[in-house]
């Protein structure tokens, strides 16, 4: 596949904040780019530099293998993490209003289909729900039929059954080829949604890829889980541990060998878990566990 | 009742913290008292008018009484046109040696009697006629003035600056659209309407009251179009910058209020002290409603209110350029 966009010692400081602070990445066409990183990283800037929302202060921007300028715009789409509307206008007069405002347009009809507005289509816009609002910006965000998606965590805030339904379209989306851009805090939806990821701290970019092969690379083997209180406070075992959200995480290759050295120290096998390293663990080593504020 | 405090507290600390909202708060309402203060110090009991011109003699006892307000001028026709609406109850020219009543007020006839009471007697009576002007004949241009700057200036500047915290704005700037695009499509919208009500509030209290007009209606709407389009551009300049709403509605009341009783709606500011009459040159409301005055009142064409008509043009261009020259979306 060939690079649609690529990233080149991108910045951005404020005073002494280095939001972003030279990253480089590039974006595989047709593919799913996950920026993950806690509060703070740096990802909601980076899209907006990209976007052309915000301006580097040094770096290059490349759009199928050229700079980026001022009809970058009309190739994009963009769902912000938090978004105002003109109010009193019905959804359908919201998504003609965007199509007016771009040369090239995608028919609203399909639109509708592709973001299952139909029965909001007639509602004031002010009168949806958080999932309904979602599935709109969404189809604002498609009326131009863009080339590059942005989303910029588009299911904070919404109910587990809506964030599902909102992977639906975009796995639709996905399945169009169009390339997604995608910031957000849910591993899972990562996991499910992503081709690639790059994880972002300090306005860096710690560490990309594909997320098997980053699970691969830190993981080898099982995650064991044992209830923090049972778990003695200085055991003598040839395993490395880490406390974490009320457990203890073995990450282990043996898990016969582990569970006999849990046993000669007396550790009681209810409550082990069992699990396979996922991105919410990957993501935990790679940032820290603690709550950035 | 922690929870209240809480809130109590927080709320407390957002104002106090947002400086500039804090400071226009703080020093409107101050300033507003000094203001007026200034502009109505002295003696508000006059009864009566009385416009003055050329050298005034020291031995007219009449020119001390109570009660009466004199008012100098420079130009005659602009006293003779006040004296036939009523607006004066008596002018004097001394260098001529003559005084003028208007023969259809009572308020003249009570003015003349005092005159003559003190050696009046040397200055030789002239006389004019004329109708009153009733009050609402004269007050409707302001009420559309009013109605003018505050739907231009808050329907524009207030709605841009709300666009803008909310993040409208941010939604269009991610798209292809400019600022100028933006900019033209808000003011015409403001336009349009604003044309509208305006139109609508003359021709339906117009039916029932029957105002005055001497001069054209086309010349009215032309005066009044270029006001809505000098208090949107001014509406714009506002918003250029500005993100929180409490700081613009600060910011605007600064200059709405003073321009709401400086600017000759509700009563003329003739009497007032110079320097107030020289700020309200600098307000677009005080051209507008000064020209449609002249219009309604009399019967002036465009070309007798060009001063006003450039004035706002100008204002119009300066509020304009500079608006679209330091525009924000954020």
């Amino acid at each position: 596949m060939d690079s649609i966009l690529e990233i080149k010692n991108l910045k951005k400081y404020y005073k002494e904040v280095k939001a972003v602070d030279g990253i480089d990445f590039s974006v595989q066409a047709g593919s799913c780019f996950g920026l993950l990183g806690p509060n703070g990283a740096g990802k909601t800037t980076t899209i907006e530099l990209i976007e052309t929302i915000l301006k580097p202060d040094a770096g290059t921007i490349l759009f199928q293998g050229k700079p980026i300028d001022h009809s970058f715009k009309n190739s994009i789409g963009i769902q912000f993490q938090t978004t105002a509307l003109q109010e009193f206008l019905t959804v359908r007069e919201t998504l003609e209003l965007f199509a007016k405002l771009y040369p090239k347009k995608k028919p609203i009809d399909e639109i509708i289909a592709i973001c299952s507005l139909e029965d909001i289509i007639k509602r004031d816009n002010r009168k949806l729900s958080g999932g309904q609002r979602q599935r709109m910006l969404l189809g604002i965000a498609l009326i131009n039929d863009p080339d590059i998606l942005f989303l910029d965590e588009p299911t904070t805030g919404l109910d587990p059954q809506a964030r599902r339904n909102f992977w639906q379209l975009i796995e639709n989306i996905k399945n169009e080829k169009k390339t997604v851009i995608l910031t957000t805090h849910y591993m899972e939806e990562a996991e499910v949604l992503c081709d690639d990821i790059a994880v972002m701290d300090h306005g860096k970019i710690i560490e990309q890829g594909h997320p098997a092969l980053l699970l691969e690379k830190y993981f080898q083997g099982v995650i064991l889980k044992i209830p923090s209180e049972s778990f003695p406070k200085n055991p003598s075992v040839s395993f490395s541990f880490e406390k974490r959200n009320g457990y203890v995480h073995v990450v282990t290759r043996n898990v016969e060998k582990t569970i006999h050295e849990l046993i000669r120290e007396k550790v009681p096998i209810e409550g082990l878990k069992i699990d396979k390293p996922n991105l919410d663990d990957l993501f935990i080593t790679l940032t820290g566990s603690s709550l950035r504020t | 009742m922690r929870r209240f405090l809480a809130i109590f507290n927080a709320r407390n600390l957002e104002f106090f913290r947002d400086r500039g909202n804090f400071f226009w708060n703080m020093f409107l309402p101050i300033f507003l008292i000094f203001g007026f203060a200034f502009a109505f110090s002295g003696n508000n009991d006059a009864q009566y008018k009385i416009g003055l011109s050329g050298q005034t003699p020291d031995t007219l006892e009449f020119l001390g009484f109570k009660y009466l307000q004199f008012i100098p001028y420079k130009a005659g026709d602009a006293a003779l046109d006040k004296l036939r609406h009523h607006q004066l109850d008596m002018y004097i020219d001394f260098d001529a040696g003559n005084y003028y009543v208007n023969t259809d007020s009572p308020k003249g006839y009570i003015v003349e009697r005092l005159l003559l009471s003190d050696r009046g007697q040397s200055l030789h009576r002239q006389s004019v006629s004329g109708q009153s002007i009733r009050y609402v004949d004269w007050f409707v241009p302001g009420v559309i003035g009013m109605n003018i700057m505050f739907g231009c200036i808050i329907g524009v500047g207030f709605v841009i600056i709300r666009y803008r915290k909310n993040g409208v704005l941010k939604r269009f700037k991610a798209t292809p659209i400019h600022p100028a695009e933006f900019i033209s499509a808000q003011m015409f919208s403001r336009f349009f309407i604003m044309a509208l009500m305006c139109t609508v509030l003359f021709a339906g209290t117009n039916f029932f009251l029957h105002f005055m007009m001497n001069g054209s209606y086309l010349d009215l709407a032309f005066i009044a179009a270029l006001a809505i389009l000098c208090h949107i551009s001014l509406g714009l300049l506002f918003s250029t910058r500005i993100k929180s709403q409490e700081l613009a509605g600060g910011v605007m009341n600064m200059f709405i209020w003073p321009m709401m009783f400086l600017s000759g709606i509700f009563f003329s500011l003739e009497g007032t002290p110079p320097v107030l009459q020289t700020i309200s040159r600098f307000f677009p409301i005080t051209h507008f409603i000064e020209a449609a005055r002249k219009i309604m009142l009399d019967g002036a064409t465009l070309a007798g209110v060009m001063d006003n008509i450039l004035i706002m043009a100008g204002m119009t261009l300066l509020f304009l350029i500079t608006a679209t020259l330091i525009f924000k979306w954020e």
